[in-house]
C-alpha cells in the first residue's frame, strides 16, 4: 500500500506493516482523545519512522493516490484539531 | 484500504474531499478542457507556494535584522557598564547590566523564532519541489490522455491522474497554511513588542539616545574635560614658572 507522510513524501510499504501501523494509530487516536500531545506525537513519530525505514520512497513525479496519510508529529493538538475541523485544512488555496 | 488507521482515515477522508472538490471543478464537458483547467489550478498553487516562501523569508529577515540590532545593543551596554564602573558610577553600571540581561532574553526568543521560520522555509521548499515534479508529470500525462483516448476513456484516466495530483495539492496547501500561520504569529509578536516600545512600557533598545546614554556621555565628556584640563595644567605649569622666573 502507499502511505503519505503528510508534508514529506509518499512511500510504498508492504501490507505486512498494516497491523503494526494500525496498533500505533489506535494509540495515537486514543492519545488525541485524551489531549495527551506528548503521547500522540510519540506514536506518530514511531509511525513515521516505521514507514521511512521499511518503506520505499516514491519518486516525486509519481501520481498514485495514497491509501493512508499520516499527520506530522510536530503538529500541535490545536493544529491537529484545526486540521480535522471543518474547512480547516486549506482555506487559502487559489480559487 | 478502508477501515484501517483511524487517525489516518480522518486525514484521508478530509484530503479525499479536497481531492474531489479541488482539481475537477467542472465535472462535465470536454475532458481536454478539464485537464487544462486542472493544470492551470496546479500552476496557481505553485505560485502560491512561492508567495508563501517569500513571506517566510521576509519575516525571517526582519527577525534577523532585529536580532542583529539587539546584539549591537548588548555590546554597547557592556561597554557602557564598564565605562560607568570605571567612572565610579556603580548605579549606572548596574542599570546598563540590567538592560543587558533584558536584551539577552529578547535575543534568545528571537533566535528560537528564526529557527522555527527556517524549518518552515525548508518544508515549503520541499513541498514546492514535490508539487513541481507532480505537476510536470501531470502535464505530460494529460497530453497523452488528450491525444490517445476517446472522451469516455479519457474521463476515467483523468480521474486517476486527478486524484494523485489533488492529494499532493491538498498536502502542499496544508504546508502553505502552516507556514502562513507561523509567519502571522511572528508578525503579531513583533508588532506587540513594537507597541510596548511605543507605549513606553519597554525602552526602545534600538533608539540612539537614551537617558543612560546621555548620562554616560555627560560623564565621559566631564572626565574628558577633566583630563584635558589636567594635561593643560601640566603643560602650562613650566611656562608659568618660567614667566615667574623672568619677572
Amino acid at each position: 500500500m502507499i502511505i503519505r507522510l503528510m508534508g514529506e513524501a509518499q512511500y510504498r510499504v508492504d501490507d505486512s506493516l498494516r497491523e503494526r501501523l494500525n496498533a500505533l494509530d489506535d494509540e495515537a487516536l486514543a492519545a488525541l482523545e485524551r489531549d495527551d500531545e506528548e503521547a500522540m506525537d510519540g506514536h506518530l513519530l514511531e509511525m513515521w519512522q516505521l514507514v521511512q525505514s521499511e518503506g520505499e520512497l516514491l519518486p516525486a513525479s509519481d501520481l498514485h493516490p495514497s491509501d493512508a496519510l499520516i499527520p506530522p508529529a510536530d503538529l500541535s493538538l490545536e493544529e491537529t484539531r484545526q486540521l480535522f475541523a471543518e474547512d480547516g485544512l486549506i482555506p487559502d488555496l487559489p480559487t | 484500504m478502508q477501515r484501517v488507521l483511524p487517525i489516518v482515515v480522518v486525514a484521508l477522508f478530509i484530503l479525499a474531499l479536497v481531492v474531489v472538490i479541488f482539481p475537477l471543478p467542472r465535472p462535465a464537458g470536454d475532458p481536454g478542457e478539464t485537464l487544462d483547467y486542472s493544470y492551470e489550478k496546479q500552476l496557481q498553487l505553485l505560485q502560491d507556494v512561492k508567495r508563501g516562501l517569500a513571506d517566510v523569508v521576509t519575516s525571517k529577515k526582519r527577525l534577523q535584522l532585529q536580532s542583529g540590532k539587539l546584539e549591537q545593543q548588548l555590546v554597547k551596554l557592556e561597554t557602557q557598564a564598564r565605562q560607568a564602573l570605571a567612572s565610579g558610577r556603580e548605579d549606572l553600571a548596574r542599570q546598563a547590566l540590567e538592560r543587558k540581561s533584558a536584551v539577552q532574553q529578547q535575543l534568545q526568543g528571537l533566535d528560537g523564532q528564526v529557527l522555527e521560520l527556517e524549518a518552515q522555509q525548508e518544508r515549503l521548499t520541499a513541498s514546492e519541489r514535490q508539487l513541481a515534479a507532480k505537476v510536470e508529470a501531470f502535464r505530460s500525462q494529460k497530453e497523452v490522455i488528450k491525444a490517445q483516448y476517446s472522451a469516455a476513456e479519457a474521463q476515467v484516466r483523468i480521474g486517476e491522474a486527478a486524484t494523485g495530483i489533488g492529494e499532493q495539492m491538498a498536502d502542499t496547501g496544508l504546508a502553505i497554511q502552516r507556514a502562513r500561520d507561523k509567519t502571522e504569529q511572528m508578525q503579531a509578536r513583533a508588532a506587540a513588542v513594537d507597541e510596548l516600545v511605543e507605549s513606553g512600557t519597554l525602552e526602545d533598545f534600538t533608539s540612539d539616545q537614551t537617558r543612560l546614554d546621555r548620562e554616560l556621555a555627560q560623564l565621559s565628556s566631564q572626565s574628558q574635560v577633566d583630563e584635558e584640563l589636567a594635561r593643560m595644567k601640566a603643560e602650562l605649569g613650566p611656562a608659568e614658572r618660567q614667566k615667574e622666573l623672568g619677572q
